[in-house]
């Protein structure tokens, strides 16, 4: 199972002692703050997690993969995520079972 | 945005809670997040968008200083794919704002 916003909100609970609404006010105000702030070009850097990073990419050819047909992709602002160094060393070395 | 520059902005939202506080929860739901991935489990925020591990597969690397041939095992990458509500919001106000730090 997939974590949620409801999980976080549960962790904040649990060990801060926020009370539910607090928590979860917490988590949606967390990654608002996130998304406002790339809304308005201010790429975000979280140290010991990973960079948002914004891209102006210009437009360019495409083509509808079920018909074939040609049809321009447009200009366009999107967000990348870089992990940070220290997130890439952890994850690297996990070997479980795929997602 | 730094991480300090988002507890604070968070800080004043919630004039409620103590900055300590704030700073906790910050810390708190980052560490949360990099558990999750480190133990192979996704992330699914809608309206900002998913986290999840892509396998790279086991090959032939090189080291780039002495072109010695280096065999890298198979590893996991972070990934993250934006939600819609993200992808519409930041390319829907890209002319209203230049791309900084």
């Amino acid at each position: 199972m997939a974590l949620t916003k409801a999980d976080f909100a549960e962790k904040l609970f649990d060990e801060l002692g926020l009370n539910k609404r607090e928590a979860k006010e917490m988590v949606e105000l967390f990654f608002e703050e996130i998304k406002s702030s790339l809304e308005e070009g201010k790429q975000v850097k979280i140290s010991g997690f990973g960079k948002f990073e914004l891209r102006d990419k210009s437009s360019r050819p495409g083509r509808n993969p079920k018909t074939g047909e040609e049809i321009p992709i447009t200009a366009r602002r999107v967000v990348t995520f870089r992990s940070g160094q220290k997130l890439k060393a952890r994850v690297e070395t996990y070997a479980g079972a795929e997602q | 945005m730094t991480k300090s520059e988002l507890i604070e902005a968070l800080a004043k939202k919630q004039p409620h809670l103590a900055l300590k506080d704030v700073e906790l929860a910050v810390k708190c739901i980052i560490e949360k997040m990099n558990q999750a991935l480190s133990s192979g489990k996704r992330i699914e925020i809608r309206g900002f968008g998913s986290f999840s591990l892509h396998k790279r597969s086991p090959r032939m690397g090189r080291n780039p200083k002495t072109g010695e041939t280096v065999a890298l095992s198979e590893k996991h990458v972070p990934h993250f794919k934006p939600g819609k509500e993200l992808r519409d919001r930041v390319d829907e106000a890209r002319e209203n704002f230049e791309i900084m730090d």
